[in-house]
């Protein structure tokens, strides 16, 4: 149901599979649930939380749509301490102060007129007050990134926002949206988050990709290296995600890797330059001393043989 | 209130009073407030709906009777009982559980009564008009100095079930104070070293344009906490009484994440936010089912580190990991999995009731090989323990415990002979350690 006054944003997509074309051609592939969370979330103009590993394309997410849909994206990055001053609307304290002053001083007689210290022009806007206000390119796209590294007061904070697209300024008055904004929120999973806001959005888990989607992401994304490299940097990922890692590679960790040994003019793995190149793929110290060496080698060689044997069942 | 009663009611039962009031009595009994002003407006509504449906007379007592959410399963239960076998109210007297289940109903669709119901029952007080009075006596009787110094070092292993029910009451009671930081929040504080602008020009604006500068100072706001609650076998006599000081602690916290591990580990943290601890320990024994098992406390911690310890365990989370340390089976990872879980929580405490013994001495392999990434090691056998800890949480941060570095030092010199010394002295060491707690 939209609510009354609000205007159904312009360019949102008819259906479910023209979300994933859409996407798609902008460079991001999105599964099926992906697309379906998204859709909904555009049609019934209810925020979309996303929550994942790091590197599995949340954040990115955001900047495609705001790419496809051409739409400003206004983006908060959240932090620990993150407060309304930072986040929603600040008064400008200075402006403030000089207009006591000037108003002291064209009227020396009278009472200085302080009754409109607290005037609209002396706001400054910041990006969750900046999202409500009209803008000429269509309600801009509002991601609220990594929302977990916010302390639980700014997630109240967030209840209003999200429920009646409106900030109120207890000085000011109520600020409605001209017309709600897309929300997208991303979540590392640090800490949960409360349930209250949960229920305020459609929820989706951004797992990591399966191989065939993982490829189509690497031929769109590292097109230099080959066929048979791209085979085989994701069959190695898809393999180390299976081991029991303490933080496993993400999306981006298989760009980045594919990329990398694209600079180094790679055309197929072999066990010395997987081990040279581990640190690109695994950040933690033990899951590089673990897998480094003959383990490296061992899952190479079981990714070499798999693929070969794939080849001879295709010819 | 006799003219206020309409027309409505169907069979108007010369009894009625008298069993709500005896009603309310049982109520009191297994710990509900209630005055008498509560009473006269259940008997008021019970005659304004009628007592013909039983649905209608329910709701109009919940709704005279309860005043929190979490009394609503104890009534929801004396109700049934009390309600719904024609028997029961007449026989209130000398009630007994066995009778009830005599009685012909049928207990398998029946949750298990909760404790505090049957202990209300169990005990009949001999005059029913003091029901409420007589129970307070009773708890007063027992209570007295040397008693409850006695209970207070008593080891929970030695209790007998009516002291465990007192020692859970003294632990519902427990005042935790719990450890604290900065936040990176302020609050309007006229002592406080921020400036407050937005403060001062609301000031400003109300007073006609005079600026007097307000304050703002730092707030505090209390460290995650994460409890991990060996349940195995050796640990069979205390992980009830855990699962009321995790409770506690949960109730006096906003964020504590607790688990339970046994071959398995249980994430327990929802169901201990139940604000009735029997509730709780109830829905907790419904979800584990690794009690009195073997322990896997590598295969555990590696579970929580892998699984759970990012989720949890941000914004300077203090650690409380409870087991005896023993483990049959250790396995080389042990060491690397504690080390873990030690770098990333700000403090870990091992809470090993093991520690009673004033000869302990870290001999088995797997407590050799936890006790050194930890910051704390203390007791958690007796009510004294658990109130020392409770007090002194709070400063666990800043302190250093020296008995430990011994220990610690003691474990590092055994480890380096362990590797000359085969493998049955171990066993043996295991076997010594384990005598301790005969």
């Amino acid at each position: 149901m939209l609510k009354k006054g609000f205007v159904k944003p312009m360019s949102a997509f008819d259906t479910v599979e023209a979300v994933q074309q859409e996407l798609g051609s902008a460079g991001y592939i999105a599964s099926d649930g992906l697309a379906v969370s998204l859709f909904l979330a555009l049609a019934k103009q209810r925020a979309l939380f996303l929550e994942g590993e790091a590197g599995v394309g949340k954040t990115e997410i955001a900047k495609m749509l705001a790419r496809v849909l051409d739409r400003d994206l206004i983006r908060l990055q959240c932090y620990e301490g993150l407060d309304i001053n930072q986040a929603a609307y600040e008064w400008n304290y200075a402006r403030q102060l000089v207009d006591i002053q000037a108003q002291r001083q064209s009227a020396t007689n009278e009472k200085p007129d302080a009754d409109n210290l607290f005037r609209e022009d002396f706001l400054i806007e910041r990006p969750l007050l900046r999202a409500l206000r009209a803008n000429p390119r269509g309600a801009p796209i509002l991601l609220i990134d990594e929302i977990d590294r916010a302390d639980e007061a700014f997630e109240a904070y967030l209840l209003e926002l999200l429920s009646d697209w409106q900030i109120s300024i207890p000085e000011l008055g109520t600020i409605a949206a001209a017309t709600p904004p897309i929300v997208i929120i991303t979540s590392n999973r640090t800490r949960e988050i409360h349930d209250a806001l949960k229920r305020r959005c459609f929820y989706h888990w951004v797992d990591y990709p399966s191989r065939e989607v993982e490829r189509e992401i690497l031929a769109l994304k590292a097109p230099e290296a080959g066929a048979v490299l791209q085979a085989q940097v994701v069959d190695f990922v898809q393999t180390l995600r299976g081991q029991q890692l303490f933080k496993s590679p993400g999306v981006a960790e298989t760009i980045d890797w594919a990329q990398a040994l694209v600079e180094l003019n790679c055309v197929a793995l072999d066990p010395q330059t997987v081990d040279s190149t581990m640190g690109v793929l695994l950040k933690y110290q033990d899951d590089i001393s673990r897998i480094q060496g003959s383990e490296a080698a061992r899952i190479l060689s079981e990714v070499q043989a798999a693929l070969v044997q794939g080849e001879l069942s295709r010819a | 209130m006799i003219e206020t009663v309409p027309t409505r009611i169907s069979h108007p039962t010369p009894k009625l009073d008298q069993n709500i009031m005896l009603f309310v009595r049982l109520l009191r009994a297994i710990g509900l407030k209630l005055g008498s002003a509560s009473m006269l407006e259940a008997i008021d509504a019970a005659k304004t709906v009628g007592v013909a449906d039983k649905d209608f007379l329910y709701h109009a007592l919940v709704s005279c009777l309860i005043k929190r959410r979490e009394d609503k399963p104890l009534f929801d239960q004396a109700f049934y009982l009390f309600w719904q076998n024609p028997k029961f109210h007449e026989r209130i007297r000398d009630l007994i559980l066995p009778r009830i289940k005599a009685a012909g109903h049928k207990q398998e669709d029946v949750e298990p009564m909760l404790r505090r119901l049957s202990d209300a029952l169990a005990d009949p007080p001999n005059d029913p008009p003091n029901t409420a009075e007589d129970v307070e006596i009773d708890f007063d009787t027992e209570g007295t100095a040397a008693d409850t110094d006695r209970l207070q070092h008593k080891d929970f292993e030695m209790m007998s079930a009516a002291e465990i029910r007192h020692a859970e009451q003294a632990i519902a009671n427990l005042q935790p104070k719990l450890p604290r930081r900065s936040a990176r929040r302020s609050k309007l504080s006229s002592r406080g070293q921020l400036i407050a602008m937005r403060a001062a020009l609301q000031h400003a604006e109300r007073q006609g344009g005079m600026v007097i500068p307000k304050f703002r100072s730092v707030i505090t706001k209390p460290r995650p906490l994460v409890i991990l609650c060996d349940i195995s076998g050796s640990m069979e006599h205390y992980s009830r009484i855990m699962l009321h000081f995790i409770h506690a602690l949960t109730r006096n916290h906003p964020q504590v994440s607790s688990f339970l591990f046994g071959t398995r580990l249980t994430n327990i943290s929802r169901q201990m936010r139940h604000r009735d601890v029997d509730e709780a320990v109830q829905s907790v024994s419904h979800l584990v089912d690794d009690w009195s098992g073997g322990t896997r406390i590598s295969a555990s911690l590696e579970t929580f580190n892998h699984r759970w310890s990012r989720r949890v365990m941000g914004q300077g989370a203090i650690t409380l990991l409870i087991t005896d340390g023993l483990d049959r089976n250790p396995d080389d990872a042990l060491g690397i999995h504690m080390e873990r879980l030690h770098k990333s929580t700000a403090t870990l405490l091992w809470l090993n009731p093991l520690l009673r013994f004033d000869g302990f001495a870290p001999k088995s392999h797997s407590v050799r090989t936890m006790i050194q990434h930890v910051d704390h090691f203390l007791p958690i056998h007796s009510l004294q323990a658990m109130t020392d800890l409770t007090a002194s949480l709070a400063k666990m941060q800043t302190q250093r415990d020296a008995k430990l570095a011994e220990w610690q030092a003691a474990a590092r010199r055994a480890s380096l002979a362990a590797d000359l010394v085969p493998a049955y002295a171990q066993e043996s060491a295991y076997a010594q350690e384990k005598g301790h707690t005969a």
